[in-house]
């Protein structure tokens, strides 16, 4: 292993797919036209030196040290602006050109400090490597005159000195070594589309300056890295870099946050993680990254982790640590038990959309095979579980339809209940990007989200009262059919004509129109109908949709409605359009897929099916239960009434993230066996009886699966601090329940699940490391895996149109609770956030904040960072109120990142029709001030305080 | 939503109200596949106890899916 090296050729690739042949220090090289004499060279193996230009961003001919010659052309032009054509002949060394150089770098140098040996970028630094390209061996000019290096000049206060900026927790930014190429401003805005940098001042005045001379921590700045990723110099560095030292080893591995699914490569010091950099190849980020996965990983080696197994007989009572083996046994007797007691449907298990395909896939194994029946579940359930209904009955596969790279060939995207730039920010990334030169965007969400506007963007916003996708998605259809816009011909050779007919004679129903049903929307006929002419004539249209869509009583309905929308206009089956689910964790995808509903088996196949039932019978060597099992909140009912009492809770916080916490909390309590298999003491394990620590997606071997249904790698960077992969872990207790699962190493279950599943025949871990990722369907049609789907028909055949009547939520406003209260995330946090909170990103978001419109706050007396109490038919909590006209009057905002907030003691039990997806989008909520936090959120404190009690070790005799 | 059967009857009818602008012939076969499909055993149980005992609160197209469906699953009953 060592470290790997990514070639920098200098200027991006070009896509041109007519090619030029050009003589470059007398090699032949033939590249796309477009491409840079830069690249070309590096192409052909020559590296011209360079300073201001790399491949991540636009060339910019700002440094002049990357001058060549050509012969016939005057001058010596820079090769990183100066692009290839047929039959140039380039010089990049002669006599001219050495001097030249050696000129340039004797001017950055005399303004640079030698402090190489003590410096951060020791080792990796391209300024350090330039000096020693062009052969640099004094500065004529010293180093006494003006410069940026030094505090005090001949005894005077430099004033051109600024002092390092350490406001960032991840990096630091040090003024002294700038040497103004401008790489991260480039980076800020054509990678990360923020526009947070800028150059202030001229020639020898210019410097980097984040926000207007603000500190990198008070300016717009996101925190993404790219900045520092461009940096060629220790000007930004990585704090963890300056305090470890350069890493001496890399492996390329995958994100474990959002369902973008990052590549990373974990640049390492033995087993010491020292960075994380995003990798150029990765297929999802094309060498992008966030706060979240480029720097906060740090609570893999938080002091809260629990290292030890611990179980307990009574929740009252504190943990105790004990063996593996004694955990197991303790837990498998548990369980058992249960089982003899209350039957064999009494117990189940959930799956995590954060552990890998492979764990998900043993733990619903255990279940199926080990239990003897099918009560499986994972926390796709309160997600994306109406994308896989709605998906399926519409196109027939439970899943987006892209690959991200579509997005490049969007002209118009929609998105619907989803926030990008805060939960997908590498996406919102790559979608700017195509924004910015020129697609336009609708943004359909009851809150002016960062994506409506930010620099260089402008959205057609639809703000909607939450609860009405389906009247707004219907009536786009209407406009759409009723104005002659329908794509007829696509619409005859891919769907059912005739379903057809009857769909568009139900959305062409005057009461569907924009007009009439503004009154529920609240949204602008006008705007509406613009919307959708834009969306069905402007070309590649992509319809992207996030939890705003799926978290509603009518989750599953308008998933359909999307789906329709997408068929009627034909944006379906080729590169830029489509309909993609935008995925809150990194392997919800893979958790659908690896069979962890009740009722289906991996590959999406129902239970009940004989066929498919045989094919794993025989496999596994038992005999399988045809009924569905229970799903969350079915398991909930019936641990009230007394018919399931033991669960297995892998990588999942129940108690957090599911709603109505104090019915889950009447639920998990009248459990008399909870397991809870997790990196921390999460809020679900106050009512747990075993505890099995887990470990991090550093710590083994495995695969995710993205949004986009691609296969990646995890790979094993550091031995499991807790001992075991999870995989392992899942094996020891179904051994211990007396249900042996034998295999080595991951890669042998992915090849069960292969032999198992049509859509993953082709996938093996030797293929993953060859071809570096895969999209299913991966087998003998697709052998490299399917970047578009449903490319010349639909996987169920002909395209279903199904007619979608809104139907109001039972959950209504009233004079009680006159406001709407819906839920969202956050940039710098991640979901109930577990991870995020024990890292550095609680700088951005310490707690989660109530966002009321002004006309609101007023009528309530309420002021900017009050208490509030928010109280909801459910429940109530307390919380800090901040003003802001992002959201309508009458609806109200928050996060759920952090359990003191107890966002979910509001929400009700409310769910989507066809999967009980909870209705989290739409409470109906009352606000009033307050002086702090409510009774339940003290009493649930202080259970939670007395529940975490781990009893001390018992002295050794 | 009180009692385990509300809730019950609370589900089978949304389920009912999603497939009612199909009209009856396609509601009927459609409300009792979705709950053959996605429903668990005890769930089944008691929602068919519930029909046995009259049905209160079931909507029309309900009844009559769960009336067919509990016939084609005898051993569920």
């Amino acid at each position: 292993m060592s470290l790997i090296e990514e070639i920098d050729f200098g200027t991006p690739r070009s896509k041109s797919e007519t090619m030029v042949t050009l003589t470059i220090d007398g090699n032949e090289v033939t590249v796309p036209e477009g491409t840079s004499i830069m690249r070309a060279a590096m192409d052909a193996g020559h590296q011209i030196p360079k300073l201001c230009a790399t491949d991540m961003v636009d060339a910019f001919g700002s440094c002049r040290l990357c001058v060549v010659e050509i012969e016939g052309r005057a001058g010596t032009p820079a090769s990183c602006t100066t692009p290839a054509m047929n039959g140039l002949v380039v010089h990049t060394q002669s006599e001219k050109l050495k001097k030249l150089r050696k000129g340039v770098m004797e001017l950055y140098i005399s303004d640079h400090p030698l402090d190489c040996l003590t410096c951060g970028a020791n080792g990796d630094c391209e300024l350090q490597d330039m000096a020693g390209a062009v052969g640099l061996r004094d500065v004529r000019y010293g180093y006494e005159g003006e410069n940026h290096v030094f505090a005090k000049s001949h005894g005077e206060i430099n004033a051109a000195w600024m002092p390092k900026d350490e406001s960032n927790p991840y990096f630091t930014y040090d003024p002294s070594k700038c040497i103004v190429c401008s790489r991260c401003v480039r980076a800020c805005e054509e990678v990360q589309g923020t526009f947070a940098l800028t150059i202030s001042g001229r020639g020898f005045d210019s410097r980097v300056s984040p926000g207007m001379s603000e500190s990198f921590l008070g300016s717009e700045c996101v925190s993404c890295g790219a900045c520092v990723q461009a940096c060629p110099t220790a000007t930004l560095t990585e704090k963890s870099v300056i305090e470890i030292g350069q890493p001496e080893h890399s492996v390329v591995t995958t994100c474990a946050y959002c369902g973008v699914g990052c590549t990373f490569k974990a640049e390492m010091r033995g087993e010491e993680v020292v960075r994380m950099v995003p990798y150029k190849d990765g297929k999802a980020n094309r060498g992008h990254s966030c706060v979240k996965g480029r720097f906060a990983w740090g609570y893999t080696n938080h002091k809260e982790r629990i290292l030890n197994p611990m179980i307990r007989e009574r929740i009252e009572d504190p943990w105790k640590e004990v063996s593996w083996d004694e955990a197991f046994s303790f837990a498998a007797a548990k369980m058992r038990g249960i089982q003899k007691k209350y039957g064999r449907d009494a117990i189940g298990g959930i799956t995590s959309s954060r552990c890998t395909n492979e764990e998900t896939y043993l733990v619903q194994k255990l279940i199926r095979a080990g239990f003897g029946n099918n009560n499986v579940d994972t926390c796709a359930r309160v997600c994306h579980s109406p994308t896989g209904y709605g998906l399926s009955v519409t196109f027939g596969t439970s899943a987006g339809t892209q690959d991200f790279d579509s997005v490049e060939d969007t002209d118009v995207a929609m998105i619907i209940g989803a926030n990008p730039a805060s939960a997908h920010p590498v996406f919102a990334s790559r979608l700017k990007k195509r924004l910015r030169q020129g697609a336009k965007l609708i943004v359909i969400d009851p809150r002016r989200t960062e994506m409506v506007e930010s620099p260089h963007v402008k959205a057609l916003h639809l703000p909607l009262m939450p609860g009405t996708n389906v009247a707004v998605v219907t009536a786009l259809a209407h406009v759409i059919v009723t104005e002659g816009l329908a794509n007829e011909a696509f619409i005859r050779e891919r769907c059912d004509w005739s379903e057809f007919e009857e769909w568009a004679a139900f959305v062409a129903q005057p009461k569907h129109s924009p007009e009439a049903t503004a009154i529920l929307t609240g949204v602008d006929p006008t705007v509406l109908r613009e919307a959708a002419r834009i969306y069905a004539t402007g070309g590649n249209g992509a319809i992207y949709y996030g939890l705003g869509v799926t978290e509603h009583s009518q989750g599953s309905t308008t998933v359909i409605a999307i789906a329709n929308l997408a068929m009627v206009t034909g944006n379906i089956g080729r590169p830029g359009v489509g309909v993609n689910p935008l995925r809150g964790q990194n392997n919800v995808q893979g958790a659908c897929d690896m069979g962890s509903f009740p009722h289906e088996l991996p590959g999406y196949r129902h239970i009940s099916g004989e066929a498919v039932r045989d094919q794993f019978e025989a496999l596994w060597n038992v005999k399988l239960n045809p009924e569905p099992g229970l799903r969350i909140p079915n398991m909930f009912d019936a641990a009230i009434e007394g018919t399931f009492m033991g669960i297995y809770v892998q990588g999942e916080d129940i108690l957090q993230s599911d709603p109505n916490t104090k019915h889950v909390v009447a639920a998990l309590s009248a459990m008399e066996c909870v397991i809870v298999h997790d990196l921390f003491l999460n809020e679900t394990a106050n009512y747990a009886h075993v505890f099995l620590p887990g470990s991090s997606f550093l710590e083994k071997d495995g695969t995710f699966t993205n949004a986009e249904r691609r296969i990646q790698r995890i790979r094993k960077v550091m031995t499991p601090k807790n001992g075991m992969a999870d995989w392992e872990v899942t094996i020891g207790l179904a051994k211990a329940m007396g249900f042996e699962m034998n295999y080595s190493h991951p890669s042998e279950i992915m090849d069960e699940i292969a032999a198992l599943t049509p859509t993953f025949t082709g996938v093996s871990y030797a293929k993953l490391d060859e071809l570096g990722s895969v999209q299913w369907p991966c087998n003998e049609k697709a052998p490299e895996g399917t970047p578009v789907m449903h490319i010349d028909g639909f996987v169920r055949g002909k395209g279903k149109f199904i007619v979608t009547e809104y139907v109001a939520t039972d959950e209504r406003t009233g004079p009680r609770f006159p406001l709407l209260l819906t839920t969202g995330r956050i940039l710098s946090q991640y979901n109930v956030g577990a991870q995020t909170r024990r890292t550095e990103n609680v700088v951005w978001h310490a707690e989660d904040r109530l966002e009321i419109h002004p006309h609101d706050a007023e009528l309530r007396g309420v002021r900017d960072g009050d208490w509030v109490r928010l109280k909801s038919r459910a429940g109530e909590t307390t919380l800090r109120a901040e003003i802001t006209d992002r959201v309508s009057p009458g609806v109200v905002y928050t996060t759920f990142h952090h359990p003191d907030t107890q966002a979910n003691v509001i929400t009700t039990e409310y769910s989507d029709w066809a999967t009980n997806c909870p209705e989290y989008k739409v409470t109906a909520v009352q606000i009033s001030p307050s002086n702090g936090p409510s009774d339940w959120q003290k009493s649930y404190d202080e259970q939670a305080r007395h529940s975490r009690r781990i009893a001390p070790a018992e002295a050794a005799e | 939503m009180s009692s385990p059967a509300d809730r019950l009857v609370y589900m089978a009818n949304q389920i009912g109200t999603f497939f009612r602008s199909q009209g009856h012939d396609k509601a009927v076969p459609g409300i009792a596949d979705h709950i053959k499909k996605f429903w668990d055993p005890r769930m089944k149980r008691a929602i068919f106890a519930h029909l046995d005992a009259g049905g209160a609160g079931l909507e029309p197209n309900v009844i009559e899916a769960l009336t067919s469906l509990k016939q084609s699953l005898p051993a569920a009953s």
